[in-house]
This record gives structure tokens, C-alpha cells and sequence, in this order.
């Protein structure tokens, strides 16, 4: 089938992408140029396939790291661009997508449980252990206080709402199931997640 | 969504209203872009303000906040008029030739059964005549001065283009414009898409927006076919998944409701989900809803759920009010009535309206838990930043658990795009420091729970100690794991109805929901995802993207609920008889034996055009409704209510002016501010360069807009001697902004009945953690109100005043 | 490893032997810019940066989305705004991605007194080779879109390379990558202007009388280019020269001055990189300031002797 030019870089990139890039500028001399230009930092990079952890568009990213994940390597990823292989965004990323490296290692994550007493002007940092431990007992203490098993009318409600969540809406499907068991065996009902805002 | 995202390239006519898809959703925007230069297509905006969406529009108009509903009930109003409506569709797909009961009323813009003490609506009278079988009565020929469609015609004749210009301030020969580019799509074999997100949602009549958008669609024969649609662009990567999910007040995995206590029993909860049939022979799918409820009830409780005990019907929570949202949590804190309160991957403190009550919500807490990767405002509500969070860290009694978190790239799992698609997701790497991942840290508090509950007992332990935790690795069960107790297994061997051989054995992965049973064989935690995880593998990590005949399916790239359908209600994609009505972009037909096409019927698939079951099967007439009969609690039909805050009279019935149903809780009441002091309407929305409040955590966006500013006309920035860039003092009834002034031609007074009306814009991603300038965040000034359906708070039209100030000496 | 490279040049700033450019059959490279599917959305100055391991200071808001203010070191792209009422009194909301047009006649190469400093390779891409870059600053000069910046700290000029190290490898820049709407598209230069012709039909028929290709052939044409909706008037977007000329100033010292010039600059760039050995190149001294501003007034002298 003959193609005119409009048509080969529509088949090429589906009119997004442009035309066949193998032709173009530096050809046979790769050698030469790798010693010209800056090195091309992903050649042992080892790539992951994710999804873009912002907007519901889920845009397929390509994660890129450092490490090739041998026991004693310890992964850094140092690159995020977008997946070309995917339907919606076939390699595109957003100024929020193309800067996904910069939330991942953003120094305001946050590394270690951190507590602040009733009164208190600042953070110190715990074991997990003192943080779970402490949390469950808290929450037993208001359920088995508040927790309304009848209403007025002699109905059995099992219902717990002096303590409430919201589910992370950026979290895996697999974790809002994990949590809404957690959540629901405990008769909690204050519970709602980024839906609405 | 209906459709997918590349189904957008479809479409003839693309209206973007009540979002700014180029600026939320860039990457999907392409295919407006595509539907362009590809499809011809004319890109139309209506939006407050000339965003970066209208930059690139084919035609623009301006509009004041709040008044979409009268807007588009006035297109509503042309199309019925010039009679540019596709009437093949309207009459076998739309319930426009039921007749309703005698006892529908609107008067003086209230629907019959108002209350006007509980503020709320009787709406038995919202619904159809039956006949003696008890189906709806109906008139095809439309004479029935009865049948929705008159009623329609009626409601809607207030809404001339005088009238809509006069509530809108969008001139008229712009919104006639646009009247017209609807109305080309009326063609079987054009299309219009909606693409819309927070801007129809955040306001007191949120879900009627939307509704009145749905009608106009189905008016024109847009749902189910190729470049047509409501499409929600929603917002976080898993928000669709975690509305799937049922992690809502009121709701659990798969759109099965919580009970309430007055379902005192699995039969009495039963009874108002039976979904009969409402039309000779329709299929109305959920009927299947006891064996999705106890495939539920099997996976959460396993054994321990039998049909002695109503499948553990007890053990689920009942609810007293309809809804415990977010406003009402708030209100509780204030009120003293909640003790903890836990944020997992949520930010209240910034994102919830009117940050002073919210601060001194979280501030009469017993303890708050967070669970973010990053620093968040809310795990610092308790610290004194300066005038962007003046707490008195001394008067604060709230412990504060602060755990660090995986990322995205730290965890595998599958998420929910707003096309409905799972797909899944690699861990690349370790987390920093300590950080765990959400599943690990709630099954940490689980075990803690659990144990103790064992070891002391306390308040109603037996759903603590009886939910199913078979995993591998308890103390982190793999998502693998939990994704297969979402798709679901077969209990026992099921054996095929007809031919008595075993289908499927016990202990198999189901294919699909239609596996279900309601006699305690099955389990699946979310029949929606059943088909999702199959014993063919992980359906969600598929990765062959070919799309037959280039249409913007996919089939086979990961997986979409449910059944991997990709565009729900294909089957009014073709006529009555089967045949597409657009033969160019058909998705599926009839051949003659069954449906055939490039996705998964929404329908049965041997199921003849001549029996005439309704395309609609989710609804129990079969039809897409023109009138919502009682599904709505503010009104069959839409009607125009003014915002909580609003600087105008409602003109169509002054004597009610916002919506009657809304919520309003009375302290949040005395907090609405009045045109006199506060004339300006604004509104909060995103830019591009941010993801709520998390990207100004993320150098490369801090450094693409590192400010807090609100946007102003020059009309009123000259009136208000305002400079461009100068420092301005933003209020509300609720709290101050002092910020920067963008003084824009983007934004123009609108005539609203006779008066200049100046919108002020209020970007919201700012506040005092992270690397972006601190900042307020603009629900400093926003209303604690939510729409009266889903209490959906309004941030996208209030009042403020606003005065230009000097730079803050800080 | 460098006569391998030369064999792509074409041009090599302050050099009078015509570099062998054995490879000059090869195709030659653009990218086309076409602002009627630009939304403005930064994604390319995002990804600039994050490929190119950039991330200049967080500035302020300052009456525009413009931000960075300027281009700079550190910022080889600018999405610029411009808000323009038409003659029919509606708004456009004209946005336009700044940054290095890569000019067939490049000005910055003509102007640069460094040898080698600038090159043009056969593709068409015009790179900053740091190395021995003299910091002089002739390039700002030289270039009629006032793009290259020099940084204070390292004395050094730097702007978009067009993903030199990317395209030798058979990839796109991460601008074009990145970009939501295709509105940068990356090719030969042939494909992209057929490409833009057909965008400018469409724009034709949507009503942009005047929609054209911007690529001027007053420096030779560009290897990035523009599709505008207003091509009568390329200086409603932000700016961007309606005819842009290379300094005249430059064009002589091109032609007659440079080599007479070359020996003095030469002299001053082997002290800066003795300074540079033993001071270190971390630390921005005031020293390092006058020794920049040095450099400059002696070139500045030899070009004016």
C-alpha cells in the first residue's frame, strides 16, 4: 500500500509522534557522538513499568534505575518518562508526570514514625512498634467506649463513629480492599476518600 | 467516564464545561486535540474564566459560577424547540414517553413533597403511573400532556435564552452559538462528548449539573456511541478504584449499599434492591444483587458468614444518617462527638473546606493518625507556621502519629483510571528510610487490634476476630493476593444449571461475575473486578494495545470493569434493529444470531433486537432517564438554585433561592458572608503545574509556579487599584489570604441581571509544607456546604471581598 | 575522539579551517512547534529540566505563568504568555515554548571567539561544547532570539543541546517525549515542514487567514520551527523577531576582526582555566566575578581594537 508522507507519520505516532528517527542527524556515528555529546545516561539503567501516581488519566511511565537489582544493590532511580507503548498516553507525561522524579525523592519525604505529644511544639521520631502499639490502643479505648451495638429503637447497628478515615485515593485498589476490611470489621462508618474534593 | 480516553477522537463536537481538561488531565486532552485535526471536530468551553482549555478552543464563551444548570437547561429548551433532538434514540432509549404520577408537581421552585422543617423531600410522587402488572405506563406517541417529555418541555420553558444570559451573563448570541453546535450532533451519526470534572461537581447542586449534561445526551442520542458520552475526568490516579472499592461512608465494593438501621434484616435490606423490572420483559441487572452481597459477605467472613447467621449481615455497620461525608466529620470534631480520626494519603487541612473549622476540628481530637510518603499540613495542624497556620501548639491536645509511606514506585498493585481500567503497577525501587507501604502499617494496627480483642475482649469483637486473613504473609499480604479475593473463587464445585457436569471446581479463580452465586459457593470482594484475575493470569497487566480498526478500544491493553467493557451502554451505539447508527465508528451490532463488534456488549449477548429489552439494564425501566423519578433527592428534574453565597436574587423564584435540600449545618450557616461585604464570586481550581498539594513538594513544580496568587480582571484590578503582581488581601466570611495579584484580560465582568459581576480565581495549591513559597490555600475562604446529593463541598462559587494590601514584612 | 567527532560538524565556532564534515549527508534534524495545540502546560520545561539534571532557584510569582522569569543556565526552555485581543475584540491566549532555534546561520557560533566552543553538527543541531567554552559571552550577542545565558558560578554559556546525547541514540528530545498534545513534533526537517502545511490548512479553515510557518531565512532558516496562527506577525507571541537579524557588529567580526582577536582572548581563557585549577569551580568568589567580568572587558577590547 503506497503511503503518502501524512500518513507515514500518522502510522508512525499516531500524528503525535513524529517521523522515523533512525535516519536522523547523527545516523552511523554513534560512537563518535557518544564521545561529542553528553553520554546518554540510561544505558545500563534497568526500566519498571508503572503508572503516573497523579491524575486518573493513569498515563504508563517507564521508571529507570540505577542498580540491576542484585542482592547487594540497593535501587536508586534517577529517570521517569513516559511509556510509549501506552493507549492513552503513548509516551507523553505532563509537567507533573515528567517531574514524577522529583516527588519520589522530594526532602520532604518523610523516612521515620514520627510522634508529637498532647501539648507539644515539635515531632520526635519512634519505632514502629511504639506508633502501632500505641494507635491500636487508642482506637480499642474509643471503641469499646463508643461503640454502639443497639440504637434507641432496639436495632442492632454495630456502628463505631467516634473515630473515622479517609482512604488514600492514590493508593492501590489492592490497599483500599486491605482497608476497607480493616475499616469495616471494626464497625467504623466516618470513612470517605478523595471523591469529593 | 462512559468511554475511554482515545474514544475522544470520536467526537464531532467537544464541549469541555465544568473542567479544564487541558490543564487537569493534559495527556488525555490529546485526544481533543486528535478529534481536531483528525475528526474535524470543533472544541467548545464554557468556563468562567479563558483558561489554557479555551486557549486552544474553537469557540469560548464565559459563564458565572453556579449557573451551569441554567445554562444547559436553556439548551435543553432550544433543542426541544427546534426540534433538533434524535428522535429514533429519544423514543426507544429514553423514558421521555412514560407517564407520571398525577401527584408531580413544580411550583414556585419547589417539587411536590417538600419539607420545610427537615429541609428535605417527600418523593413518592417522583415516579410512574403503573399499570396493573405494575409497569410503567407510557404514550409513544407523546400526545400524553403527562409523558416526561412534556413535562420536560414544560420545566424547561423558563429557561429562554433572555433568561439564561440574565442568570449566566454569558451573552446571548454566544450561547446561541453553542445551542447550535449541540445541535448538529442530534444526527445519528454525530457525537458530542462531555468532558467535565470538579467544576460541576463542587457546588450545592453538584449532581444535578451533571444530570442536566446527561439529559441533553441522551437528547441527542450521544451515550453509548463512539465520540459521545459523559465523561467524569476524575481526579487522583485511584479515585475511581477506590469509589469501586466502596471506601465510602455509605457504601461497600462494588456499588452495594451499607445498610441502614432500618434494614433490620439481610431480607429487609434485600427487599429495596430487587430492582423489578419496570417495562414487559426488560433485563434489570440488579437483580443479581444478593449474590454479589454474599459473594461479599464470604470473602470478608468466609465460614463464619453461612446462611444460618444471613451471611453475617450483623457483622456489617448500619447507618443512621444517609451519609457520614466529610463535612459531617468535621462538624462532629467541632462538636466534641469523634476522638480519632486517621488521613491516610489525604490532606484535610488543605483540602477541606473552611480551614478554620477544619484546624479546630483536628485540634479537639484525641489523636490523629497520618500515613503519607510526604509532610504534610495536616500532620502539622498542631504547629504554629505564622498567619498560614496560627495554632497555640500548648492548647493542642491531640496526639499526632506522623508514618511514613511507599510511593508509586515503591509497591506493586493496580489502580482504576477514570476509563475504568485496571491496570497494574512495578515496584523500582526500595523506599527511603523507615517508610512502609499502607498494607503493611493497616495490617499492623489490624493484628494489634485483633489481638487484644482475643486476649481482652471489649465491644463487639466478633467481626474483628472472624474476618478472613488467609494470606501468605499476613503481616504484608501480597496484592496478588488481595487482587484474587477481588476477582473471586468458586467455594465448592458449581455445576452448569442445564447439565448438571461441574463448571467450574472449587478453589478456581472466577472468569467473571455472572459466576455468582447467592448460596455461599462463591466468594468475590468486588464483583466488578471478578474477571480481573483470572486462572488465565493478571488480566490488569495485559500489554497488547491493539485497537481493531483504530477506534480507541484497546481490548486487550490491561482490563476495564465491568467485563471488560470499555464504553458502557454500547448497545444504543446501534438502532433498534441492531445496525449502528453511526456505520462508519460502529462498536457493536447485531448479526443476526448475537452482538457482534469491537468491545463486550452491554447487553445479553443472544439477546434479539425484537424482544426490545432497553438498552439501559443497570436501570429497571431499561431507559436512560429524562426524569430521575425519586433517585435524586432535590428533584426528578434539574432546576436552577443559586450557590450558598451568591450576589444575586434567584430570578426564576426568589423566594427560593439556593437549593432546598441542601445540608447546612447552623454554625456553617452563620459562616456564609453577604454580597454587601463580600461582592465578588469566586472560585478555586488547579493549574497545570500541580497536583493538589502534593507537587509543591516536588522541586521541578515548585520551581513551574513557586507562589500563591488569585487571578482578577483588569476591570476590577483598576477599580481596586490594583497592580499586576501587587500584594492583595482576599476575604471571606470564613478567613483572609494576603497573596499576589494576577491581573488578567482572561477574566471579564459578566453582566448578571443588569449588574457587572466580578469573579475573583483562587488557585488552591499553596500551604506551609513542601518547597513552593508558603502559602494559605485557598479553603481558607471556601463554605462548609456540600451538594444536597453527595455533600460534595461548594469550592466553585462564594463570596469574597478583595483589597489591594501591602507586602507581608515576613 | 575528537576527529572522530569533527567528521559531523559542519561549523566550528572560531576556526578558520572548514571542519571536514564527512558526514554531511546525513538528514537534517527539526522541530516544529505548533502553538494552535499548545496548551501551555510547561510539560517540556518540566522534562527539559529533569532530563537534563536542571533545577534552577524557585523564583516568585510575578503578574504571568512565565516562570522562570528568564531563560537561563539552568532553564534551556520558557513557555512565554501573551494575552492579545484580536481585532474582532476576542481574547487569544497566544503561549509560545522559548529557547534555542538552532539557526541554520547560527549567530552565537559566528560571534563565539572560542575555538570550538560552538558547533554545528551535519544534523543541523548547534551545541555548546563546555569544555572550551571562554565564558566571553559573545554568543548572548550573537544571537538574534536572545537565548544562550551565561552562569555566573562556572563562567560558562549554556542553552537547549535538542537532546544531543537523546538523539544520538536514536531518540526524541524530552521535550517533543514529553509533550501532551504533539504539539512539538521532532524529524527531518522535510517531514516537519509537509507536517506544518497541513496544520496550516487546518488552521486556514478554522479561520487563521494568516496561519504560516515561522522559519526565518534570515539566518538561514531554523531547525526549530513554528506553526503560528498569526505568522504576519510573529512578534505577537511574546516577541519572537519578526525579522531576526544577526548583530551587525558580529557579522564584522566574523568576517575581518575575529583572528586578530583570537590570540588576546586565548590568553585571557588559559588564565581563567589556571584560576579555575587551583580555586576550584564550586565556590562563586568575588574574585571569580571579576575574573569573569575580566575576560569579558578584554574580549570586549580586542573586539572593539
Amino acid at each position: 500500500m503506497p503511503m503518502t508522507r501524512r500518513e507515514f507519520i500518522k502510522f508512525t505516532g499516531l500524528g503525535l509522534a513524529a517521523s522515523s528517527l533512525g535516519v536522523l542527524g547523527f545516523g552511523a556515528s554513534g560512537v563518535a557522538q557518544a564521545a561529542a555529546v553528553r553520554p546518554f545516561k540510561l544505558t545500563r539503567a534497568t526500566e519498571t513499568r508503572n503508572t503516573c501516581t497523579y491524575c486518573s488519566v493513569a498515563c504508563g511511565i517507564l521508571i529507570y534505575s540505577m542498580g540491576d537489582r542484585a542482592k547487594n544493590a540497593r535501587s536508586n532511580i534517577i529517570h521517569i518518562e513516559g511509556d510509549p507503548d501506552h493507549p492513552v498516553n503513548r509516551g507523553t507525561l505532563c509537567p507533573k508526570g515528567s517531574a514524577l522524579l522529583d516527588i519520589v525523592h522530594a526532602p520532604t519525604r518523610l523516612r521515620t514514625p514520627r510522634y508529637r505529644q498532647p501539648g507539644g511544639t515539635e515531632f520526635k521520631d519512634v519505632s514502629w512498634d511504639f506508633a502501632l502499639d500505641r494507635i491500636a490502643r487508642l482506637m480499642k479505648e474509643d471503641r469499646d467506649q463508643h461503640f454502639m451495638t443497639k440504637n434507641t429503637a432496639g436495632t442492632t447497628v454495630n456502628r463505631w463513629t467516634s473515630t473515622g478515615m479517609l482512604a488514600a485515593s492514590a493508593a492501590s485498589s489492592e490497599t483500599a480492599y486491605l482497608t476497607w476490611k480493616v475499616v469495616r470489621s471494626l464497625g467504623m462508618v466516618v470513612f470517605d476518600n478523595q471523591a469529593r474534593v | 467516564m462512559t468511554n475511554t480516553w482515545q474514544d475522544i477522537k470520536n467526537a464531532n463536537v467537544v464541549l469541555v464545561m465544568g473542567g479544564n481538561a487541558a490543564e487537569a488531565h493534559p495527556c488525555g486532552f490529546k485526544w481533543v486535540i486528535e478529534a481536531k485535526i483528525e475528526n474535524g471536530a470543533k472544541l467548545v468551553v464554557v468556563d468562567p474564566r479563558f483558561t489554557r482549555t479555551a486557549s486552544v478552543a474553537d469557540y469560548y464563551a464565559p459563564i458565572r459560577p453556579g449557573t451551569d444548570i441554567a445554562f444547559l437547561s436553556g439548551v435543553i429548551r432550544y433543542l426541544l424547540e427546534k426540534d433538533a433532538i434524535q428522535h429514533e434514540y429519544v423514543r426507544a432509549y429514553t423514558n421521555a414517553g412514560l407517564i407520571v404520577k398525577d401527584g408531580f408537581t413544580f411550583q414556585e421552585g419547589l417539587f411536590s413533597g417538600y419539607n420545610e422543617e427537615t429541609h428535605s423531600y417527600d418523593r413518592s410522587s417522583w415516579d410512574y403511573e403503573l399499570d396493573k402488572d405494575g409497569f410503567a405506563k407510557s404514550d409513544d406517541t407523546w400526545q400524553d400532556p403527562r409523558c416526561v417529555i412534556n413535562l420536560l418541555k414544560q420545566h424547561v420553558s423558563r429557561y429562554t435564552p433572555e433568561m439564561v444570559s440574565r442568570i449566566c451573563g454569558t451573552p446571548q448570541d454566544k450561547f446561541l452559538h453553542i445551542c447550535d453546535l449541540f445541535a448538529s450532533t442530534a444526527a445519528p451519526d454525530k457525537a458530542l462528548t462531555s468532558l467535565f470534572a470538579l467544576g460541576w461537581t463542587q457546588h450545592s447542586v453538584g449532581a444535578q449539573n451533571i444530570r442536566t449534561m446527561a439529559m441533553i445526551q441522551l437528547l441527542l442520542g450521544n451515550i453509548g456511541v463512539a465520540g459521545g458520552g459523559m465523561n467524569a475526568l476524575r481526579g487522583h490516579s485511584n479515585i475511581q478504584g477506590l469509589t469501586d472499592i466502596g471506601l465510602l461512608s455509605n457504601q461497600m465494593p462494588g456499588y452495594l449499599n451499607l445498610p441502614t438501621d432500618k434494614e433490620t434484616s439481610f431480607d429487609e435490606y434485600m427487599k429495596t434492591k430487587l430492582f423489578k423490572p419496570l417495562r414487559q420483559g426488560q433485563t434489570s441487572y440488579w437483580q443479581n444483587y444478593r449474590k454479589f452481597v454474599v459473594s461479599l459477605q464470604k470473602a470478608l467472613y468466609g465460614d463464619a458468614a453461612t446462611q444460618d447467621n444471613n451471611w453475617a449481615y450483623d457483622w456489617l455497620p448500619k447507618l443512621d444518617v444517609p451519609l457520614y461525608d466529610i463535612i459531617k466529620a468535621f462538624e462532629m470534631m467541632n462538636n466534641g462527638q469523634m476522638n480519632g480520626y486517621i488521613c491516610q494519603g489525604f490532606n484535610p487541612q488543605q483540602a477541606f473546606p473552611d480551614r478554620g473549622k477544619i484546624r479546630r476540628g483536628l485540634s479537639k481530637l484525641k489523636f490523629l493518625v497520618t500515613m503519607d510518603p510526604l509532610d504534610t499540613e495536616t500532620s502539622r495542624f498542631w504547629q504554629n507556621f505564622g498567619p498560614q497556620n496560627p495554632a497555640d501548639s500548648a492548647q493542642i491536645q491531640t496526639e499526632v502519629f506522623q508514618l511514613p509511606t511507599t510511593c508509586f514506585a515503591e509497591e506493586n498493585g493496580s489502580l482504576v483510571n477514570s476509563a475504568r481500567w485496571l491496570q497494574w503497577h512495578w515496584k523500582a525501587a526500595d523506599a527511603p528510610g523507615d517508610a512502609m507501604s499502607d498494607i503493611w502499617i493497616m495490617s499492623g494496627i489490624f493484628h494489634r487490634l485483633r489481638e487484644m480483642y482475643r486476649k481482652e475482649g471489649g465491644a463487639f469483637p466478633d467481626p474483628i476476630l472472624n474476618v478472613t486473613w488467609k494470606y501468605t504473609d499476613p503481616i504484608s499480604p501480597d496484592p496478588e493476593e488481595l487482587a484474587k479475593e477481588m476477582n473471586g473463587r468458586a467455594l465448592a464445585d458449581l455445576t452448569d444449571a442445564t447439565t448438571g457436569a461441574v463448571a467450574t471446581k472449587a478453589g478456581t479463580l472466577l472468569d467473571g461475575f455472572a459466576q455468582l452465586r447467592d448460596d455461599g459457593t462463591t466468594a468475590s470482594g468486588c464483583w466488578i473486578f471478578s474477571g480481573s484475575f483470572t486462572e488465565k493470569g493478571n488480566q490488569m497487566a495485559r500489554r497488547d494495545a491493539t485497537d481493531p480498526r483504530e477506534q480507541g478500544i484497546a481490548p486487550n491493553w490491561a482490563w476495564a470493569w465491568p467485563a471488560n467493557r470499555r464504553i458502557l451502554y454500547n448497545r444504543a451505539s446501534a438502532d433498534p434493529d441492531g445496525k449502528p447508527w453511526n456505520p462508519a465508528k460502529p462498536i457493536i451490532s447485531w448479526n443476526g444470531s448475537r452482538w457482534v463488534g469491537i468491545d463486550v456488549p452491554d447487553y445479553g449477548p443472544t439477546v434479539k433486537p425484537s424482544d426490545g429489552v432497553g438498552p439501559f439494564i443497570m436501570n429497571a425501566e431499561g431507559m436512560g432517564r429524562l426524569f430521575a423519578r425519586d433517585l435524586m433527592v432535590d428533584g426528578p428534574f434539574p432546576e436552577h438554585y443559586e450557590p450558598l453565597e451568591s450576589p444575586v436574587e434567584n430570578v426564576l423564584h426568589p423566594k427560593v433561592r439556593s437549593n432546598p435540600a441542601a445540608r447546612v449545618f447552623a454554625d456553617d450557616r452563620a459562616a456564609f458572608g453577604s454580597p454587601k461585604d463580600f461582592p465578588y464570586v469566586a472560585t478555586t481550581y488547579r493549574l497545570t503545574e500541580h497536583f493538589h498539594y502534593w507537587t509543591k513538594h516536588a522541586l521541578i513544580n515548585a520551581i513551574l509556579q513557586p507562589e500563591e496568587f488569585v487571578e482578577i480582571g483588569e476591570v476590577l484590578a483598576k477599580e481596586k487599584g490594583i497592580d499586576q503582581g501587587g500584594w492583595v488581601k482576599v476575604s471571606s466570611k470564613r478567613g483572609v489570604v494576603v497573596c499576589k495579584a494576577y491581573v488578567t484580560k482572561r477574566i471579564k465582568p459578566l453582566t448578571v441581571d443588569g449588574k457587572a459581576t466580578h469573579v475573583i480565581g483562587v488557585p488552591l495549591h499553596w500551604g506551609f509544607t513542601g518547597q513552593a513559597r508558603k502559602g494559605y490555600g485557598a479553603n481558607t475562604l471556601t463554605p462548609s456546604v456540600g451538594d444536597a446529593n453527595t455533600q460534595t463541598p461548594e469550592f466553585k462559587a462564594f463570596l469574597v471581598n478583595v483589597e489591594k494590601t501591602s507586602a507581608p514584612t515576613t | 575522539m575528537s576527529d572522530l567527532q569533527s567528521q559531523d560538524y559542519v561549523r566550528r565556532s572560531a576556526s578558520t579551517m572548514t571542519p571536514p564534515s564527512a558526514r554531511s549527508h546525513e538528514d537534517q534534524v527539526a522541530k516544529l512547534i505548533d502553538v494552535s495545540r499548545c496548551i501551555g502546560c510547561k510539560a517540556c520545561q518540566s522534562a527539559c529540566m529533569e532530563w537534563n539534571n536542571l533545577r534552577p532557584e524557585i523564583g516568585h510569582f510575578e503578574g504571568s505563568y512565565e516562570n522562570p522569569a528568564d531563560l537561563g543556565p539552568s532553564v534551556w526552555t520558557l513557555m512565554k504568555f501573551a494575552e492579545y485581543e484580536n481585532e474582532q475584540g476576542n481574547l487569544e491566549w497566544l503561549i509560545r515554548k522559548d529557547g534555542c532555534m538552532h539557526c541554520e546561520d547560527p549567530g552565537c557560533l559566528k560571534a563565539c571567539p572560542a575555538p570550538g566552543a560552538i558547533v554545528q553538527y551535519a544534523n543541523g543541531i548547534v551545541d555548546f561544547i563546555s569544555d572550551k567554552c571562554i565564558g566571553c559571552g559573545y554568543c548572548v550577542k550573537g544571537c538574534p532570539f536572545d537565548i544562550p545565558r551565561i552562569n555566573k558560578k562556572d563562567h560558562k554559556s549554556y542553552k537547549c543541546t535538542l537532546c544531543s546525547d537523546r538523539v544520538s541514540v536514536g531518540l526524541e528530545p524530552a521535550c517533543v517525549k514529553a509533550c501532551p498534545t504533539g504539539a512539538i513534533m521532532f524529524g527531518s526537517k522535510t517531514d516537519m515542514k509537509d507536517w506544518a502545511g497541513e496544520r496550516i490548512e487546518d488552521l486556514k479553515s478554522r479561520g487563521f487567514d494568516k496561519a504560516g510557518l515561522y522559519d526565518p531565512q534570515e539566518v538561514g532558516g531554523t531547525h526549530v520551527m513554528y506553526v503560528l496562527h498569526h505568522a504576519d506577525k510573529p512578534s505577537l507571541y511574546s516577541g519572537l523577531p519578526d525579522k531576526p537579524q544577526i548583530s551587525p557588529v558580529v557579522m564584522a567580526w566574523k568576517g575581518v576582526i575575529k583572528p586578530l582577536a583570537l590570540i588576546g582572548i586565548a590568553l585571557a581563557a588559559l588564565s581563567g582555566f589556571f584560576h579555575w585549577v587551583t580555586a576550584g569551580p564550586n565556590e562563586v568568589t568575588d574574585e571569580d566575578e571579576a575574573q569573569g567580568e575580566r575576560v569579558l572587558r578584554e574580549a570586549e577590547s580586542e573586539k572593539s581594537s
